[in-house]
């Protein structure tokens, strides 16, 4: 075997290199020395993630075309860094609590071996290799989503997750199965790209396509298999919701497009355009719809996250090289607004335990800068510019569009439609906010410095990624690199 | 790029928002004289612009558009940030300098939160100069967009009477309109040229000209209904009076002065200039809707008591004139819908103004219960006049300028369906004239209904200075039409160009 392969696997190193380094700390630094687990991590990562971004790569698969690297699978590993770094300034507070205290270092390594999953899901070009990061991905988030063992919440959504994620697996891998008896043996993406464009159009496929499809659309929250999120999303820590609602959906979309487009491009005109059209419009109009009815904030953010990722999943029906830079831009932005909102949402709970919208009422009284930033993570999540939401959903429509196909136009208006109902219910939040006469609910006080750090990077993201466009050029010329091979199979 | 005076119309709004944001909450002085600095700068360079402008022109001039720049944005979508004008935008920017200026004044005691309201209103005015200097439809969208989201919060907060709901219904219709115009756009972009040549510049979408007639359809449809929403066209006008009347003063002087504008601009500069086809084929469909806002406006503001209901009511007839007349399709026509646009821009700022000083003053807008106002602030009284004879049509007034010119420009067809039309919104004249003859005779003239009134003060100096400013512009553009004509003649030769090829 060839050592030298591993030189490849860069990104997946720095994790591991992580990981072990803040096992061995852990486990041997004294319990007062364990304090510094939160910090040591955050700042590794910070490191690892330059580290990453410039270490650059040349384009390559390895272990018989298993794994690839190249700069398109760079920058989505890039983009969830940038996240999860976030995610890591923003739970310093909450792991900093005392009872944290025994399971510290546990948060840590756990979200740092779903990283790694994610990194081998969307390198994959091997069907296992990808329900193994998969699978590395999904069973750790379980432990996470329990964290507060404490309340019944968290270990109910973690049950449900367990077997939500479990049972999806098991679907997949029953789709699975009928790829590789259509394939004549092989789980490659490219043999079976082969197999399905040099194939009639069969029953078999269309059950595979359906399987595969559920499966995924598990892990994304797509309608009809959103059922879990809310409850997940709720009973989990904030911190793991908020790395749940993005990174894990980030990763999931991308490996979705990968699948989707490069190994059953073939069929995308007569099968499975057809299927995500009708779920990108069930998943976007029933997030929303479900979304204004919520009073709780996690809950209300969960269907928030279902809508948003029937837009994300545009960038995948428009399956073209602007398409998928659309959408990961769209997952850099939805980052960054959604991490904004969850840091306020855990600000205000980390203090007073407040989780109500309710509770938000005449908050720009106390706490005005919290107002402040939860109200451009709103408008962006809502796409008004000129806050970033607004560019990353343009992308992705124009995107959509340029097959000038005109059910993809009546896709996007209702997609454009369905923002005028998310705009109503994010304006909920702002108005009570900034309208509602009442007195504040939510006592004044000075959140812990690594939240306003938190916060302040996702207000800068918000504001200043949409008007930078260098980073939407990145992506492209990342996107239209790597055309050749993704884009190969297409029918 | 700095270099460019129109960019500077985008700069120093964001100059006056950071400067807000270094100001203190309480320090009300830092922030007035941070507002008045900016919006005086923004007069000043517009002014400018205007005599630069007319002297280029008056040199041979005959570029469409003058001062143009482009910077690459989103290269590879081929997004610039490419700006130009033509004699339209320059008034249409000096137009939303005059009233910015006047705003500020306006809303010298705002209360609560004097630096939120500034910052938004700075937002606003952002959109709108932004919108009026883009040449690209996918920046022009942005600031467009820009422009109307600040509007929720400015109301919602510092509205009266039913706002949330008011704030709410006019953000979601308006964005909803903008839902369709997105698509609109989108659809010009994607057939804006040959293949690789794709472009979202207007000039030059408007020369490759080769949207196919039946895209042409579909599109002008959703443009023009797009920006027909913020245009207050019939039957997409109900958050207008709502959202009018539970504005803020600074924020209905602005809204229907330069906002609505937006709409009416739009439909000229996208739906009917980059689809000429469309829009000698379909402009029927929308002559009967703008007809119906021009009459029902008219006649809905004849039974209100609520001063600014009445207000409100009446912009949607005038700004329905103003698409009515642009869809006329003839040189004169249009002609009159710009005049009409300043014109009502400027009167009905004057009057959001003194409505709001009224009201701040007596603290009812109900026409029923005040009267003889005359007797106790003259001032005012004679202002509110003033901007009466302009709305119904005073000669030696801007509106009377304006109506002349759309329907003499409307009279040029000769067919059955646009001269009935054309009649009936003629008699929209006599009903305006029906409303506003029947406020002023009951607010200030007639005896005194309330004996606190007697108590009440005339304007302050911010308060006439105000107004002075809109008098004086309205009275200008109602003696020297001439003046107007001059700087937008050129610019219709495109369009009419476009249009009669369109129809060969």
């Amino acid at each position: 075997m060839d050592y030298s392969q591993f030189s490849a696997m860069i990104p997946e190193l720095i994790v591991l290199g992580i990981f072990i380094l803040v096992f061995l700390y852990d486990t041997f630094a004294g319990s007062g020395a364990r304090k510094a687990d939160g910090i040591l991590t955050t700042v590794l990562f910070g490191l690892g993630t330059v580290a990453i971004f410039f270490a650059g790569t040349v384009p390559q698969e390895c272990f018989g075309g298993m794994y690839v690297s190249n700069s398109i699978t760079l920058a989505l590993k890039s983009i969830l860094n940038i996240g999860v770094f976030i995610v890591l300034i923003q739970s310093l507070k909450w792991t900093d609590s005392d009872d944290m205290t025994l399971r510290r270092g546990e948060f840590y390594e756990l979200l740092l071996a779903t990283l790694f999953g994610m990194y081998l899901m969307i390198s994959a070009r091997h069907f296992l290799l990808f329900v193994i990061g998969l699978e590395t991905a999904s069973l750790p988030l379980a432990a996470l989503i329990a964290f507060n063992k404490k309340h019944y919440e968290s270990t109910e959504a973690a049950a449900k997750y367990i077997m939500t994620a479990v049972f999806s697996s098991a679907v997949l891998m029953m789709g699975l199965s009928f790829v590789y008896g259509l394939s004549g043996g092989s789980l490659y993406y490219n043999d079976v790209a082969a197999a399905v464009a040099g194939g009639e159009m069969s029953g078999m496929l269309i059950v595979a396509l359906t399987f595969v499809l559920a499966g995924i659309g598990f892990k994304l929250s797509l309608v009809p298999f959103h059922l879990w999120t809310a409850d997940v999303y709720q009973g989990a820590p904030t911190s793991v919701t908020s790395y749940l609602s993005v990174i894990s959906k980030g990763s999931a979309a991308f490996a979705f497009f990968v699948i989707f487009v490069q190994a059953f491009g073939a069929a995308y005109p007569e099968a499975w355009e057809w299927m995500l059209y009708g779920i990108i419009i069930i998943t976007i109009t029933v997030g929303n719809l479900f979304a204004i009815r919520q009073k709780n904030m996690k809950r209300f953010m969960a269907f928030s996250s279902v809508s948003q990722a029937g837009y994300i999943m545009l960038g995948v029906i428009a399956a073209n090289s602007i398409g998928m830079a659309s959408m990961l831009f769209y997952i850099l932005v939805y980052i960054f607004s959604n991490l904004g909102a969850f840091g306020v949402i855990q600000a205000i709970e980390n203090q007073s335990g407040k989780l109500s919208m309710g509770d938000y009422r005449g908050l720009h009284k106390s706490n005005p800068w919290l107002a402040f930033a939860m109200t451009l993570a709103m408008f962006s999540l809502a796409g008004i510019p000129p806050f970033a939401g607004f560019f990353s959903k343009i992308l992705i429509f124009t995107s959509v569009t340029a097959s000038n196909s005109m059910a993809l136009y009546m896709l996007v208006l209702i997609a454009l439609i369905n923002t005028i109902i998310s705009l109503y219910y994010y304006l909920l939040v702002v108005k009570a906010m900034w309208i509602s006469p009442e007195e504040p609910v939510v006592p004044q006080f000075r959140s812990a410095l690594s939240e306003r750090v938190g916060l302040w990077i996702c207000v800068a993201g918000i504001v200043f990624i949409g008007l930078l466009s260098p980073i939407y050029q990145l992506l492209t010329d990342a996107s239209v690199a790597d055309a050749a091979q993704l884009f190969a199979w297409l029918g | 790029m700095f270099g460019n005076i129109l960019i500077w119309f985008v700069i120093i709004p964001i100059i006056m928002m950071a400067g807000l944001g270094v100001c203190r909450n309480s320090s009300m002085n830092a922030i007035r004289t941070v507002m008045t600095v900016c919006s005086t700068a923004l007069l000043g360079l517009a002014i400018w612009l205007c005599v630069d402008f007319l002297g280029l022109r008056a040199a041979g001039e005959t570029a469409e558009m003058l001062y143009t720049g482009s910077w690459m944005w989103y290269a590879p979508l081929n997004i610039e940030l490419a700006v130009g004008v033509d004699g339209i935008s320059v008034l249409m920017i000096l137009l939303s300098a005059i009233i910015v200026f006047a705003g500020v004044f306006a809303s010298w005691k705002i209360n609560p939160l004097p630096k939120n309201f500034f910052l938004w209103f700075a937002l606003l005015s952002t959109g709108v100069f932004g919108f009026f200097i883009s040449i690209d439809i996918f920046t022009m969208f942005m600031f467009y967009e820009v422009a109307l989201i600040p509007m929720y919060l400015l109301i919602g907060v510092w509205g009266t009477g039913r706002k949330e709901y008011s704030a709410m219904k006019l953000t979601l219709m308006l964005m909803g309109g903008s839902a369709f115009l997105m698509l609109g756009l989108l659809g010009i972009y994607w057939h804006s040229g040959p293949e690789g040549h794709l472009t979202w510049n207007i000039l030059e979408i408007s020369k490759n000209g080769c949207i196919d007639p039946s895209w042409q359809r579909l599109l002008f449809c959703l443009t023009f209904v797009g920006f027909g929403v913020l245009g207050a066209m019939f039957p997409f006008h109900t958050w207008s009076p709502d959202g009018h009347a539970s504005a803020p003063t600074a924020v209905s002087m602005l809204h229907a002065g330069v906002l609505m504008k937006l709409g009416g601009y739009g439909c000229f500069r996208i739906a009917i200039y980059l689809l000429p086809q469309a829009a000698n084929e379909l402009a029927w469909i929308f002559i009967i809707l703008t007809g119906i806002s021009v009459v029902y406006g008219a006649l809905s503001a004849c039974v209100q008591t609520d001063l600014k209901y009445i207000n409100a009511y009446s912009s949607v007839s005038h700004c329905g004139m103003v698409l009515f007349a642009i869809l006329m399709l003839t040189q004169t026509a249009m002609t009159g819908a710009i005049l009409q646009m300043l014109s009502h821009g400027l009167m009905t700022a004057l009057f959001f103004a003194l409505i709001g000083m009224i009201y701040g003053r007596t603290h009812t807008r109900d026409i029923r219960q005040m009267g003889g106002l005359m007797k106790i602030m003259p001032y005012l009284g004679v202002c509110y006049m003033i901007a009466g004879f302009a709305s119904l049509g005073l000669p030696g007034l801007s509106g009377f300028v304006a109506e002349m010119t759309i329907f003499f420009g409307s009279f040029e067809h000769t067919d059955l369906f646009h001269r009935s039309f054309v009649i009936a919104g003629t008699c929209s004249i006599v009903i305006t004239a029906v409303y506003i003859l029947r406020v002023v005779g009951k607010l200030l003239l007639g005896p005194v209904q309330d004996e606190h009134h007697l108590q009440l003060t005339d304007a302050s100096w911010y308060e006439r200075f105000s107004t002075v400013t809109l008098i004086l512009a309205i009275a200008g553009i109602g003696c020297f039409p001439n003046w107007i004509n001059e700087t937008i003649q050129h610019s219709f030769v495109p369009i009419i160009e476009s249009l009669t090829q369109a129809a060969i």
